[in-house]
């Protein structure tokens, strides 16, 4: 039991680095070690992964909260049957160098385990603190490429990457949902929109129905229909574009083409503005192509589920004042916040998502917005907030 | 792996997996929970059922999920209407309810006389809720049948694996019963491995080539798709019917169009990456 409890504080460790580790996985990890399913730490690596994280946006949180948990663990002693299995086998020592090969002549078993241990420390304390006592291209304890347990391919293909080592690389940084979105996670989070009603005409086959009719007809066959379940959600996409949006061009196109492309919308609808909203929306990015936006708010119902997206961020009188647009031909009657007033009491469901960092948001024109409007940020968990913001009931 | 108490997984000579996949699989049978597979598509989600039938020679059963399809279909399906025209027309003993009572995949799978691996495949493309309706049926391995007032309950507990392309989130409570693996995409080493698996003769230089164009391919971020193992196995077949020299692979591209199967895809890379020098295509994206 002693070294299942060892453990328990790797829990809290993995909760720490905000894993969503629930008790009964946890109680599922103590099963499989009590059978003993694992016999080293790369082992213990994958079998707590595949059984504790549930999703690849996850596997950079374990990767940190494992390099954390495991830095100080040397080499487990198990490391030397493998190696002496391997040494066994006459086809693994053809691999080796005639050097190697001489070398390996000279020791028997022990002692090359011994020799190969003690190097291991020395490389250990050597690397300062490194801890990876399989070390991949070059740093081999024996200073030949071969004999190295990376070189010698310890468990099958493992190809030498140690638990610690490939916690370290971090290679599933770019899952992180907090840090990246692309067109088809975007469609996922978008696809939360959703309120299923029947609407349409009654095409379905209502098998139930039909059987109890039936059956009240002595057995003369009635067919009923119903009204199949169709999703009625109607998006509206306001979108920034220009100046201070550039840097975010390719994020924004990615949100529009992921929710143009949604097709279980009912309807999707989208307009472009620079810097604020004035009297004109723009149907193209260049901004050539008019609309009111009186017009807009008499001719949209107001159940369209509204996405702005900008960063919010503009000089006070641009937002203020009268005659405050940046391009000073457009000459707005009405303040931008007005604007953002009107548009924010039409629709009854409105979010605005901010692809800047939050931490960058205390600025006066983004605090005067996100008043108005709930502020989410444009990654993958502030627009899964925003869509559960969209379809609460009202 | 060290567990001698059941079934291991190997890996199959048609199929190259990795070892923390071969971990992920053994260490599903040996706890006896389902194996849920999530990656890009094209690196192998299904394939691994099949794989896995294969080396440890049991059969394979395949529920395909579609958007329409109900967790109660893969119990048992009560076939009524079948029923009720019988009992108009027919000369079977409608009485009898169980001729009528048709066992679902999951329901097969449990009624097997041996352990079978089960393959639920594209999970994500149901409803919201159908993961959640078969969670007790997954933890128990067995249901109840009112009709015929009996239950179903597994002899040997199927080797449950389960794909997933992530187009939904599934929900925590089905995830928590679940091992969960996800596969990344191959590096060059490990897709070297798969192709020769498919093409054993091919070069080394051809092979080369292809991966080395493939990889650049992939690394152009604007595709709607970019393409996957199954492309680059098609394209590599038509690589070698045509006779194609290795040299010319990367600098024309030939036959692109197994590559790139969006045409938005196609058109973007034509314009952006090729320049035409008399009726030939050349790639202006050397690196």
């Amino acid at each position: 039991m002693a070294k299942i409890d060892m453990f328990t504080d790797f829990f809290y460790t993995l909760r720490k680095r905000k894993v969503p580790v629930s008790t009964t996985e946890w109680m599922t990890l103590m099963e499989a070690l009590a059978k003993g399913c694992i016999s080293n730490l790369d082992e213990f690596y994958y079998l707590a992964r595949a059984i504790l994280v549930k999703s690849e946006a996850y596997y950079d949180h374990y990767d940190v909260a494992f390099q954390e948990y495991f830095k100080g663990i040397e080499a487990p002693a198990e490391i030397s049957e493998q190696i002496l299995e391997w040494l066994k086998g006459p086809l693994n020592r053809m691999t080796l160098t005639e050097e190697e090969q001489a070398l390996l002549d000279r020791m028997d078993f022990e002692e090359l385990i011994k020799e190969f241990e003690k190097r291991l420390k020395e490389q250990t304390e050597q690397h300062n603190g490194g801890g990876y006592w399989i070390g991949r291209g070059g740093t081999s304890p024996f200073g030949h490429s071969g004999y190295h347990p990376a070189g010698i391919r310890i468990g099958g293909e493992s190809r030498g990457r140690h638990a610690i080592q490939i916690a370290q690389e971090r290679r599933f940084r770019n899952y992180r949902s907090d840090l990246t979105l692309d067109v088809r996670q975007i469609k996922m989070a978008l696809r939360g929109l959703r309120e299923l009603s029947r609407i349409g005409p009654e095409d379905e086959l209502d098998l139930e129905e039909t059987i109890d009719a039936t059956a009240k007809n002595a057995g003369e066959i009635e067919l009923m229909w119903t009204r199949s379940r169709k999703n009625a959600v109607k998006v509206l996409l306001l979108m920034d574009v220009g100046g201070s949006m550039e840097p975010f061009a390719l994020l924004c196109s990615q949100l529009f083409s992921a929710a143009h492309s949604s097709s279980h919308f009912k309807d999707f609808q989208y307009f472009y503005f620079h810097n604020c909203i004035y009297d004109n929306l723009y149907q193209d990015i260049e901004r050539q192509e008019a609309i009111s936006t009186d017009y807009l708010l008499r001719t949209m119902e107001p159940d369209y589920k509204l996405l702005l997206v900008g960063d919010a961020r503009m000089s006070p009188w641009e937002l203020m004042e009268r005659y405050g647009a940046i391009n000073y031909y457009e000459r707005n009657e009405t303040p931008g916040i007005v604007w953002l007033k009107r548009i924010t009491e039409h629709f009854t469901h409105s979010v605005w998502l901010n692809p800047d960092n939050p931490s960058i948001w205390p600025h006066p024109t983004v605090q005067m917005i996100g008043k108005l409007f709930p502020m989410f940020e444009l990654t993958l968990d502030g627009l899964g907030q925003a869509v559960k913001k969209l379809i609460v009931k009202k | 792996m060290n567990n001698d108490g059941f079934d291991q997984f190997k890996g199959s000579s048609d199929y190259v997996t990795s070892e923390p996949l071969r971990n992920a699989v053994n260490v599903s049978i040996a706890l006896g929970r389902p194996l849920l597979i999530r990656g890009e598509p094209g690196t192998g989600k299904t394939l691994l059922a099949h794989s896995i039938a294969h080396g440890l020679r049991k059969k394979l059963i395949i529920w395909n999920i579609k958007s329409t399809t109900k967790a109660q279909e893969g119990l048992y399906v009560y076939d009524t209407v079948q029923r009720l025209n019988d009992s108009r027309f027919g000369d079977r003993d409608v009485s009898d309810i169980k001729q009528y009572i048709k066992l679902g995949k999951l329901g097969q799978a449990f009624a097997s006389p041996e352990q079978v691996v089960l393959l639920i495949d594209e999970i994500d493309k149901a409803d919201i809720e159908f993961p959640n309706d078969l969670l007790n049926e997954l933890d128990e391995m067995s249901f109840y049948i009112p009709e015929t007032n009996e239950t179903i309950t597994a002899i040997h507990w199927p080797i449950a694996v389960i794909t997933s392309n992530a187009e939904k989130e599934l929900p925590d409570a089905f995830l928590r019963r679940c091992i969960f693996h996800y596969i990344e995409f191959p590096d060059a080493n490990l897709m070297e491995e798969i192709v020769r698996v498919h093409f054993p003769d091919i070069k080394n230089s051809l092979l080369h080539e292809a991966l080395k164009a493939f990889y650049s391919l992939r690394e152009i971020d604007e595709f709607r798709k970019k393409p996957s193992t199954s492309e680059l196995i098609d394209w590599i077949r038509a690589l070698i019917a045509g006779g194609v020299a290795h040299e010319k692979i990367s600098s024309e591209i030939p036959f692109i169009g197994t590559l790139l199967k969006k045409e938005t895809d196609y058109d973007y890379f034509v314009n952006n990456h090729m320049t035409r020098i008399g009726d030939t295509f050349f790639t202006r994206w050397r690196r």
